[in-house]
């Protein structure tokens, strides 16, 4: 068994036991705060998707979170608590917007994407914030979770936490698979010589499509749990200090690894909540720890402890 | 709606669409020279606005309280080149981003331990706080005419600076191809942070002026950054003369939206529609704006790089 499948297992297993163990501390908080972490995790691994192995550097992310968080609170407005109906109009609902933001800004690259990516998440957000019927930009109260059946109540927020967990552990699998599948491999090579790519044959933007929209269907799912989680839903989660957010926990925790997103959305997140208790000035720490990450760690943490599937540094820009 | 309703909201437009530039500026040649992402560039701006405030205290002179404000802006932005962005010219774009980031948050800590978080007041002077007629029937904030007048007085400097001294042939060499700037001698690394400084300058300038109409407050930098990041996409990364054409382009477009729209779809549709779509239309037309100029021109509208 290879170390990397050693650690996974063991990661798994933690993540499965913790809330045993709070509970026995009497810490059941942090049940409810580890459900968000997973959530963001499964964001942020959706994102290293282009990110990092598609070299694609996309600043509007959370455009994709926020639409499937919508989706699920405009559906509960209407009356619609079905987890079976809602959650795949989330993951749907992103998916299209993915597919009309990415068949348009691949038409760009380098800077040009960053910032086109980002002028379309800006746009859905002050679309959301003028949305009067739904909240504007106050945002929207859930009156309760989604119900998904079979005896589960997702208002118990250990239930919740293991379907998230669940979901996370789904999704690195799916990621897994679909990297070393064929159409990840074509992926990292165009994001190494897309001309080449080209000339070899491959469709080089329809590639590029199918995968920025896959990443942002799996975003828009985070976003259905994000909206679960809080009960809330608001203009904020498409800000852009959320796309950046994002890119952070995929830098900070390993651009082009598979575990990236997840360490990424675990130590910056950890690292708030943790901070945020001592002092009200915790974003101060945050940044110096980014900073100091930067310059000592440029592979990300993951690049630190994992010697395995060096992926280049994705592609500048 | 009468001319002198659009007169005084392309006025206002001018006015916005300058002070856009003044930020602009310094971060398209940050971002063509040394082809660095700089996200902290709001801050230089937010810093100049605080300087401004706790000058204007002190000093009690508005003009002696600007030229500490930039210059003291000026100086915390070479020193901040010096220490870290030298660093990170080599790096990615993503590295840089996150870097950058990491300032903004440090930034605005540092604002708030010293400042507090309540925004603070920074008044026009009292001698420009009434307004002036400049046509019958217009009348017009004497405070934004001086606002117009210092932006234009910058951007004609700005342009003089840049095209006839040797300092801005130098600039315009490094923006169009750095290597070669490089090769032919020029010390990049020097006239950088000189560039460096000229752009935390410029933020100051726009900080101090737009202090007194907007509120000077912990993250007034970040909104502001991402309209000065698509009016360089606009113009073109690297271009002067495209920042300033961006800038006056998404102030005006931005204004006018703004203030003619929602009655625009009222005259149109049913105002349950028009009430939710007048301030969302108006809100997005800039970044529709880029996305075009983008689809049609993908290098901005002038390419600095040929």
């Amino acid at each position: 068994m290879s170390a990397v499948r050693k650690l996974t297992l063991a990661g798994a297993a933690a993540l499965v036991a913790a809330p045993l163990l709070l509970h026995v501390l009497e810490q059941d908080f942090y049940v409810g705060l580890a459900s968000r972490i997973m959530i963001y995790a499964i964001a942020a691994t959706s994102l290293n998707l282009i990110l990092g192995y598609g070299g694609m550097v996309s600043f509007g992310h959370a455009a994709f979170l926020g639409a499937g968080a919508y989706t699920v609170g405009i559906l509960m407005a209407e009356g619609v608590t079905s987890a079976w109906i809602a959650w795949p109009a989330a993951v749907g609902i992103a998916a299209l917007f993915a597919l009309v933001i990415g068949a348009i800004s691949l038409r760009t690259r380098g800077v040009y994407f960053i910032m086109i990516t980002l002028a379309f998440a800006q746009m859905m957000y002050y679309i959301f914030v003028s949305l009067k019927a739904y909240g504007g930009e106050d945002g929207l109260n859930l009156a309760t979770r989604s119900g998904v059946g079979f005896g589960l109540d997702l208002k118990d927020d250990l239930t919740f936490y293991y379907l998230v967990l669940a979901a996370l552990l789904a999704t690195l699998y799916g990621m897994h698979r679909l990297v070393h599948a064929r159409f990840g491999r074509v992926i990292e090579a165009i994001r190494e010589n897309e001309t080449r790519m080209e000339a070899v044959g491959f469709p080089t933007y329809r590639y590029k499509l199918v995968c920025f929209v896959i990443a942002g269907a799996v975003c828009g799912l985070a976003g259905a749990l994000l909206a679960n989680q809080a009960n809330f839903v608001s203009p904020r989660l498409l800000d852009w200090i959320q796309s950046g957010s994002l890119m952070i926990m995929v830098i900070l925790g390993g651009i082009g690894y598979l575990y990236g997103g997840v360490i990424g959305a675990f130590a910056l997140l950890a690292l708030e909540e943790a901070l945020s208790a001592y002092t009200i000035y915790w974003q101060l720490p945050v940044g110096i720890v980014l900073l100091a990450a930067v310059l000592l760690a440029p592979r990300g943490l993951a690049g630190i402890f994992g010697r395995s599937v060096p992926a280049r540094e994705a592609a500048n820009g | 709606m009468s001319g002198i309703l659009i007169l005084e909201q392309t006025l206002n437009g001018l006015q916005f669409g300058l002070m856009l530039f003044l930020l602009a500026a310094g971060l398209t040649l940050v971002f063509g020279i040394m082809d660095m992402i700089n996200l902290a560039h709001g801050s230089l701006y937010m810093v100049g606005a605080y300087l401004m405030a706790t000058f204007v205290q002190a000093t009690g002179s508005f003009v002696l309280a600007l030229a500490l404000a930039v210059a003291g802006t000026a100086v915390i932005g070479m020193l901040l080149e010096v220490s870290l962005f030298r660093r990170l010219y080599q790096r990615d774009h993503l590295t840089q981003v996150l870097a950058t980031f990491a300032v903004i948050l440090i930034a605005n800590e540092l604002v708030r331990l010293v400042f507090g978080s309540q925004p603070v007041l920074l008044n026009t002077p009292a001698a420009l706080s009434g307004p002036v007629d400049l046509l019958p029937g217009l009348a017009y904030s004497s405070y934004r005419l001086l606002i117009i007048a210092v932006g234009l007085a910058v951007a004609l400097l700005l342009y003089l600076l840049v095209a006839k001294t040797r300092t801005g042939m130098l600039v315009r060499a490094g923006a169009s191809n750095r290597e070669m700037a490089t090769a032919m001698g020029v010390n990049i690394r020097t006239l950088f942070t000189f560039v460096f400084g000229v752009g935390a300058g410029l933020c100051a300038i726009a900080g101090a002026m737009l202090g007194p109409i907007l509120a000077v407050q912990v993250g007034m930098g970040e909104s502001i950054l991402i309209l000065a990041f698509v009016v360089i996409v606009i113009g073109g990364i690297g271009s002067i003369r495209g920042a300033l054409v961006g800038a006056l382009l998404v102030g005006i477009v931005d204004t006018i939206g703004r203030a003619f729209l929602p009655a625009l779809f009222r005259e149109f549709l049913p105002p349950a529609y028009a009430s939710n779509l007048g301030p969302a239309v108006a809100s997005i037309l800039i970044y529709v704006l880029m996305a075009a100029v983008l689809f049609w021109k993908p290098q901005g509208l002038f390419p600095a790089r040929g």
